[in-house]
């Protein structure tokens, strides 16, 4: 039993040592919360601002902790919960916008102070080498016909790539409620449908597909930026005839009920972090691309975001 | 002859203080975490990754490695001493494995896991070297259907665990399922059966539900039965294991390594489904002998399984990016945080990194061995700790797991509802393991089976036209239909002998 409870001790300490939320933290100690488990999107961001952080300040204390659940949704509730914190920031993003709608969640992101978006990472559409589409027309042309016959491989129900999906389908003049839609439980298991050629097209982010688009297993048909990009040859949506442009991007909020005063300290210190060397060195690591935007044209922005994705949401069905 | 060449220098690289001291490390750490119910591999690696910055990529990889098989090495030392499984791959070990701890024999369920461990990853591994690219080819034309039909095998093969009395067996198959359709519909994105708890949209995880199940309701169980007369005094028995003991290992483990190894090289396999077919392979040619009361090849065979599928995993993540399982994925990350991109290309352009990682399996599976073998007689010890204690402590190792999942108190609530239901469960004679095999079989089988109409437009004969799932189909009626030819053929028999 001794043995047990040692380990059961040296267990605990190594996982508060990795971040569980604690009680400490004094005035200057700023935290940061990924709504999600360790290892997505949000963690790296949230994980990566972390050093960033301590690199722009050595004196600061800076904590991050993991809030998994319902596409962020839990996260959420907890930071609308810390009313007048000025000490507490979410990582946050498309993703988040879209799980608000479809889960009908309690609370919206109106209920949060916006600080800034940090990066973008754009979606990609493909299919397998031996495919019959060759370019976005033939793919529009085939959707037209029957829609049940395209069946499209993503992640998510209601994520990034089934949004994409959905508003190509619109871009391409096919109700979008007809897209047939697989939802594989992340990029990998769809690379697997492809490879394996049992689906007609897969959407992911570019990093999922790239290596595979090199090699020439998969043809990438378009990318969903408004300009063509450096690290993938292949056209844009809009070139390819679907006027449609989506970024999943992300960004940081602060709980709602902030005065000017901490709400611009936050930004002031987040943008310390955003001109660090270190975020800068793991932007170009991660392939991700620097939308920094604060104030008033972030706030803007979420709001047009957020009417986008609750239009399309419900244009596919996915709000019950 | 080259990769020969290549594995060699892998070992030179594996060989440095420097690295052993990673890969000794990783597992440790991986059999700590894999005994805890709830932290796994996969959470452990994620939350190094960000520390392992600065460590060169070849040692880091060592250690995660090393992490990997120590986890699944790890779950089963709880699921066979206190019938409370660290990880769901480890399940099936606690059905025979606890009761052969009860008749004395923890030592050589332990030994036999550890042994067994050790053979079907260096098996495995070895496979990994020179088999890659044909499972991966294999590995990738498995559809939707395939999958379904993969399911259904599954869920024939293991009726035979299902229990003596079938309508129990079903009670417990459909409490399983049920659990199974709690949270977002991956399909559609609709919420079911959650009753509006947020907390409950994701579902309810695998871990929780085993926990609930085995420990907790075993430790209600106990405590309600503890004033009941005397408690059974459990026998010290040998220490090792026996000539015997080996004799009905060798087969098992070799059994459970062929089953392993491949499954964890399909994209929607898993560690759990070999383990459960290991466990009903191991039955069934044992024809039912001790099965029930404390075989040890129900241990090993398992035991094999679930550690060949670890390294069946590595197939299709360092021959094409892809990964079949949480912590692959998550070791997917770490090699893209070094601005690595497994795939066809790793193999030519980082061939000092691939090679000493697959070097570093060998060793830190022969590391397993040599840390766990002469631990097993130790652990077994923890079974005369008196009841009141040890149970106390399962409660709280169990409750301090489940909250490192998701620091969420709903699992809290949810673990100790499940504690209830295992306990009725137990009182009124219904067996748990169908309740699991439903849980982790179910959406399972639902998701691929709606995934493959959805592919085929409403088509339902792509269930039958591939040549895989018309194979796996055509099996799971076999086994069906056995018993009832057998037993037309022996009522036949009678009757000639009649005439």
């Amino acid at each position: 039993m001794r043995r047990t409870l040692i380990l059961a001790a040296a267990l605990l300490a190594a996982v508060a040592a990795c971040g569980a939320p604690s009680s400490g933290g004094g005035t200057s100690a700023l935290k940061i919360m990924a709504p999600a488990a360790p290892g997505g999107g949000w963690d790296t961001t949230s994980r990566t601002a972390e050093q960033a952080f301590k690199s722009a300040d050595p004196n600061l204390k800076v904590e991050v902790y993991n809030v998994p659940g319902a596409g962020g949704t839990i996260g959420l509730t907890q930071l609308v919960g810390e009313k007048g914190n000025g000490n507490l920031l979410m990582t946050m993003g498309l993703v988040m916008v879209g799980a608000i709608e479809q889960n009908k969640s309690q609370v919206t992101l109106a209920e949060t102070t916006p600080i800034a978006k940090l990066t973008e990472e754009y979606e990609i559409v493909v299919v397998p080498a031996n495919s019959p589409f060759q370019t976005l027309q033939d793919l529009a042309t085939a959707w037209k016909t029957d829609p049940a016959k395209v069946a499209v491989a993503g992640g998510s129900a209601g994520g990034t790539d089934h949004i994409l999906a959905g508003l190509m389908a619109k871009a391409a003049g096919v109700d979008p409620k007809l897209v047939n839609y697989i939802a594989h439980s992340g990029g990998g298991e769809a690379l697997n449908s492809l490879l394996g050629g049992k689906v007609a097209i897969g959407i992911s982010g570019i990093g999922e597909f790239a290596e595979h688009v090199k090699s020439g297993k998969l043809r990438a048909l378009g990318v969903s930026s408004p300009d063509r990009l450096e690290s993938i040859d292949a056209p844009t949506l809009k070139e390819g005839g679907l006027d449609v442009e989506l970024a999943n991007w992300r960004g940081f909020v602060a709980p709602g009920g902030l005065d000017d005063a901490a709400k611009q300290s936050l930004t002031d210190l987040v943008t310390k972090m955003h001109d660090s060397a270190a975020w800068k060195d793991a932007v170009a690591k991660n392939g991700w691309i620097d939308v920094f935007q604060t104030g008033q044209p972030f706030a803007d922005y979420l709001n047009s975001e957020s009417a986008r994705v609750k239009g399309i949401i419900a244009e596919m069905g996915l709000v019950s | 002859m080259d990769s020969l060449q290549l594995l060699l220098d892998g070992f030179a690289t594996a060989f440095t203080p420097v690295n052993l001291l990673y890969a000794l490390v990783g597992v440790t750490l991986g059999t700590l975490v894999g005994v805890l119910p709830g932290i796994g591999p996969a959470m452990t690696v994620a939350l190094l990754l960000p520390i392992t910055f600065n460590v060169p990529p070849a040692s880091a990889f060592i250690m995660f490695a090393g992490i990997y098989y120590g986890g699944m090495y790890g779950g089963s030392t709880t699921s066979i001493l206190l019938n409370t499984p660290g990880e769901s791959s480890s399940m099936i070990t606690a059905l025979e494995g606890n009761k052969m701890a009860r008749r004395g024999r923890a030592a050589q369920a332990l030994a036999t896991a550890a042994i067994g461990s050790f053979v079907a990853g260096t098996i495995a591994t070895a496979l990994l070297v020179v088999a890659a690219p044909l499972v991966v080819d294999f590995a990738i034309s498995f559809g939707p259907e395939d999958y379904f039909a993969l399911a259904i095998l599954a869920f024939t093969a293991v009726s035979s665990v299902l229990s003596r009395s079938v309508v129990r067996g079903l009670a417990s198959l459909g409490i399983g399922l049920v659990i199974g359709l709690i949270g977002i519909d991956q399909q559609t994105g609709q919420a079911r059966l959650t009753l509006g708890i947020p907390q409950l949209l994701d579902g309810i995880d695998v871990v929780v539900v085993a926990v609930g199940l085995f420990a907790l309701g075993e430790v209600l169980y106990v405590a309600s039965r503890l004033r009941h007369g005397h408690p059974e005094v459990i026998p010290v028995g040998r220490a090792f294991m026996g000539r015997s003991d080996w004799a009905r290992s060798w087969k098992p483990w070799l059994r459970g390594t062929a089953l392993g190894f491949p499954f964890g090289a399909l994209p929607g396999g898993g560690a759990e489904i070999p383990t459960f077919l290991s466990y009903s392979v191991e039955k069934r040619l044992a024809k039912g002998r001790e099965f029930g009361e404390g075989a040890i090849e129900g241990v090993a065979g398992p035991e094999a399984a679930n550690n060949a599928s670890a390294a069946g995993t590595l197939v299709p993540l360092l021959t094409l990016g892809l990964p079949t399982s949480a912590t692959a994925a998550i070791l997917l990350a770490a090699f893209q945080q070094y601005g690595l991109q497994p795939g066809p290309q790793l193999f030519d352009h980082n061939p000092a990194l691939v090679w000493g990682m697959i070097a570093s399996l060998f060793v830190g599976n022969a590391m397993l061995l040599v840390l766990n073998l002469p631990l097993a007689p130790v652990w077994a010890r923890v079974l005369h700790i008196p009841r009141p204690y040890l149970y106390a402590g399962i409660l709280l190792f169990a409750a301090l797991g489940v909250y490192a999942l998701n620091a969420s108190w709903v699992d809290l609530v949810v673990l100790y509802l499940l504690g209830l239901i295992g306990f009725a469960m137990r009182r009124f004679g219904l067996p748990l393991a169908p309740a699991v095999i439903g849980l982790i079989l179910g959406p399972m089988a639902e998701i691929q089976l709606r995934r493959a109409l959805a592919i085929g437009a409403g088509d339902a004969t792509v269930l039958v036209t591939s040549p895989i799932a018309a194979i796996l189909l055509t099996l799971s009626a076999l086994i069906l239909a056995a018993p009832l030819v057998r037993r037309i053929l022996s009522r036949r028999k009678r009757e000639a002998l009649r005439t």
